[in-house]
Parts: structure tokens; sequence; C-alpha cells
């Protein structure tokens, strides 16, 4: 095995390492908000590529022109999602909030495979075709520019989380929600806007991977557990521990498949996961 | 002027009265000292003025609204501010930025909010451990930041709950010099305190309650020699 091989895994791996790390922070950013986990995440991932899909099939939109629609339409659903059950489901067991966004979960593939079979698709001849080459090592250009998309919406991310009034005010309310109350700050509305950011991370993220990847109803499946252990190593409700663990899992997951055995990329992912379980349960940069 | 009048504010939780008919009002600028046994309702008070629970009867109205059932965001913008007896500071953010979302009520410009944070933090003597984290100060440096906090949002009215329960001794002189200190500023103070030498000390008028029920109300002085506050609560006073 020559070195060329292994650089070729290491940028392929960190590529869609920073694609793991924004959909894993849209995760996080709700639960670290709400101690809630959305387990529809995968499937508003998989909506926000249809969108893309639809936007380039009716109207010609392509889908790097099409993210911000797509942004806000995610964001919108975060909102719509926000305000028809989960604040009904804020003060209730955990099983109930586990059962409402599993469900939901359902519920979207469900009509998503009603509405639009569970066929795959792709978005022909998109403007980011082909790669590029450095020295041996090719880097297909989607992949390059979804990846650095998401680098770019993530630190985007974590300014806002951590510069703005808004995201200081998020901030507060997710450490503590009668505190923040009680500074004028109104929890339910923070709430909102949690969601629809990390609905809205979802939104980039999907929209970008529109470019290269097939979309059908079960699409967001494997990325929202990816993401899942992303936000378990990078420690519940830290934001930039989630882009070290969407690092981490990419290298492992193209690393692990190159040195081992690709057919068992997913075992190595869920290794790393039960380690962090059983030995640092609060994850790398965590709070719970 | 009276700031906050409270009329048959009632609040049960089951069987338990948590609060029944309390009747009282509060001058601007004054401060009211809020004395009673645990378990008496005194917090349960104030989670109803400040709308973190909704009582099932009665008034409660900041000069002439009723916030009667108003969340506890709209109360805070009305100019209502609170500290906790159980301490809520955010603890993984600096002191600085603690203070600052308070600020953020009152001004939208990060800059104007970040300098009108720091004259609050040098206000409650605490400007060199701005950019600390809230986590990494003491019990006393934690309930100064909750009072530059509250004071953030530029209260007409602030309710502290036990300014110096939990502190050691030498830190309670600090604290009730502040409140005074508060006080000269303007801000109307409702205060709940267990140390009874400090509400005598401070307070411009005392609400005694026990078993949720209003016992007594009106000078220090006349408080002290209430038999029905003695029975409750109060024994003996300090000669002081």
């Amino acid at each position: 095995m020559t070195s060329e091989i292994i650089i070729q895994a290491i940028v392929t791996g960190l590529m869609m390492g920073l694609i793991y790390a924004l959909i894993a922070a849209g995760l996080s950013l709700i639960f670290g908000l709400m101690e809630i986990v959305n387990f529809a995440h995968g499937e508003h991932l998989m909506l926000s590529m249809f969108s893309s899909f639809w936007l380039w099939s009716l109207f010609g939109l392509d889908p790097l022109f099409s993210i911000p629609i797509t942004i806000l339409l995610l964001a919108f659903c975060g909102i719509v999602t926000h305000y028809f059950l989960i604040r009904y489901i804020l003060k209730a067991k955990m099983l109930i909030q586990i059962c409402a966004t599993f469900g939901l979960s359902i519920f979207i593939r469900s009509i998503a495979q009603l509405l639009w079979t569970p066929d795959f698709r792709n978005v022909d001849k998109p403007l980011l075709e082909g790669r590029i080459e450095i020295g041996s090592v090719f880097i297909g250009q989607p992949q390059l520019y979804a990846s650095l998309v998401c680098l770019v919406a993530f630190f985007g991310l974590y300014w806002f989380v951590t510069k703005t009034e808004t995201g200081l005010a998020l901030q507060a309310t997710a450490q503590d929600r009668h505190a923040a109350e009680i500074l004028g700050i109104p929890s339910n509305k923070m709430f909102a806007i949690g969601w629809a950011i990390g609905l809205g991370c979802v939104g980039v993220a999907g929209g970008m991977m529109a470019n290269y990847f097939f979309i059908f109803t079960d699409v967001g499946i494997n990325f929202a557990l990816f993401a899942f252990v992303a936000v378990a190593l990078g420690g519940f409700g830290s934001i930039i521990g989630c882009l070290y663990a969407g690092i981490i899992i990419g290298l492992v997951e193209s690393l692990g498949g190159l040195l081992i055995d690709p057919s068992f990329k997913l075992l190595y992912v869920f290794a790393i996961y039960l380690l962090v379980v059983i030995y640092k349960p609060q994850g790398l940069f965590g709070r719970y | 002027m009276k700031i906050l009048t409270v009329e048959n504010l009632s609040k049960s939780f089951g069987g338990i009265h948590a609060n029944r008919d309390i009747c009282f009002d509060v001058e601007e600028g004054s401060i009211l000292g809020v004395i009673g046994p645990n378990g008496a309702g005194k917090s349960t008070l104030f989670d109803l003025i400040t709308g973190f629970t909704k009582p099932d009867t009665g008034k409660v109205k900041f000069f002439d609204k009723n916030i009667f059932g108003i969340s506890p965001d709209k109360i805070s913008n009305l100019g209502v501010g609170r500290t906790f007896q159980k301490l809520k500071p955010f603890a993984d953010q600096t002191l600085l930025e603690n203070v600052m979302i308070g600020a953020f009520v009152k001004e939208k410009d990060i800059k104007r909010a970040r300098d009108r944070a720091l004259e609050i933090i040098d206000f409650v003597d605490l400007i060199e451990k701005r950019h600390h984290f809230a986590k990494e100060l003491s019990t006393g440096q934690r309930k100064r930041l909750e009072m530059a906090r509250a004071m953030a949002i530029d209260p007409k009215l602030l309710l502290m709950d036990e300014v110096t329960g939990g502190v050691d001794q030498k830190t309670i002189p600090g604290l009730v010099e502040l409140v005074k200190k508060l006080k000269k500023t303007g801000v109307t103070i409702i205060t709940i305190e267990h140390n009874i030498n400090i509400i005598m000390e401070i307070s411009d008028n005392v609400l005694a309650l026990d078993q949720g029920k209003r016992i007594a109300f009106g000078e220090p002085k006349e408080i002290q020699n209430n038999k029905q506050v003695i029975d409750a609560y109060l024994g003996t006073f300090d000669a002081a």
C-alpha cells in the first residue's frame, strides 16, 4: 500500500468528516438547548436533499444556487416542528420525547415514500462536477466544495452562537431557562430559533450533498447515525466538539475501510461510539 | 408612589396552600423585607410575582399594569428583576457574558451592552473577575454576579431571594453594603432574608409570612414587637 493511497483516504475522510460535523452541530444545538434528541434528523436531511432535487428538477435551479432556499425551507420546517410538536412535549418524560421525534422520523419518511416513491434519484450534470488532481491525490469537486461550504457554515454557526446577542441568549437558555427568562429572554422563541438553526445546518449539508449523492427516502438514516455518534463523541451540547468528532469519524470510516476491510466501515465508527460511552460518556467537550 | 400592589394572591399545590390571600404594597424606592420560617411561602410569592408560577387568584399590579399570569420574560421587560435562592449563573460563560446577556434587554448594540455590563460589574466590585467563568467564582461572588445580571436589565423593582444565604460570615457585610448601595440608585427592592438583624437594618417595611399567610406587615420596629411574628418565627432579637 502506497502513501498516496493513505493520503487519498485521509483527504476523503476529512471531507466527509466536515459534512458529518455540520449535521451533528445541528443535532447538538437542539439537544443542548432543550435536551431533546431529534431522531428525525436524518429525515430532515433527506428533505433538504429532496428540496434541492425538486428545485433542480422542476425549475432547473442548480443545487449550488438553491442552497439559500433549501436552508430557509428547512429552517421553516424546524419552526413548524417546534410549534406543532416539540413545545407540547418539553416537560414530558424522556420516553415520550423519544417516541415523539422517532414517530416524526417515521411520519416524514412514510410521507416521502408515498409522495416520491423509494426510487433513487440524482441531479444530472450539476455545476459542480469533475475532480481536481493534486499530485497523485484526486479530489472530487462536489465533495471538496461541499466540505468547504460545511466548514464555513460551521464557523458561521460558531460565531453566531458565541458572538451575537441571539447566540448568547441561546446559550443562556440552554444553561438555565428560568435564569434566562428573568432577563427578558423568551425561551419558547429561543427554542424555535434553535430548531430553525439546527435544521438550517442540515439544509446546508443536504443541499451540497445533492450535487453528488443519490437522493432517496432512506438516505438520511446512516448520516443521522453518524451524527449521533459525533454528538456523543464531541459531547452533548458542544458545537465545537462536533467538529473534532465529525473529522475523527470521517477519518476512521475512511482509513478503517482502507486499512482493514471496507465492508466493516460502520463497525469502526460504532466501535468508537461504544468506547466513548464506556470510558468518557460526557464526550470530548460535553457538559452532560 | 406604589410600585407594586399585591391583592388577595393565592396559590395551592394540591391540598397545600403555598400562599393564601396575600396583600401588601411597596413604595417606590423602598426596601421591603420578607421573613418567615421555612415553608412559609416566601419563594413561592416571588415565583407568583415574577410569573414563574401562575397564581390561582388575586391581583399583582406593577405600577398600574396588571401583571397577573404574564410570562417571566414579559414581566422582566417591564422592569422587574430577580435573583434566585438557588443560584443560577450561566456557569459556562464568563462573568462579563452573564451580565451582557441581561444588558441586551435595554441595549442591542454589542459594544454598548458590553460597556454597560462593565459598569455594572464595577459597581458590584467584581471588575477583576470579569473574564472568569461563572463556575470559577465563589458563592459570594456568584451572589454579586446574580445581582449584577439582574441590574443589567435596568429594573425598577428587584426581587432578591436570600442575598446572604449560604455565604460565610466575612462575606455578609459586603453583600449588605451592596444592597444599600443598590437602594441608593433608586431601585425598589423586595428581599427575602433569614438573617433578622439584616432585615431590620436594611428594610423600610417588613412582610411576615407563616404557612402561606400574611401574619404581619409594617415597619421593622412594629414587626419586631408583633406577638404573632415572635410566636411563628422570630423568638428573641439580638440587642443590636
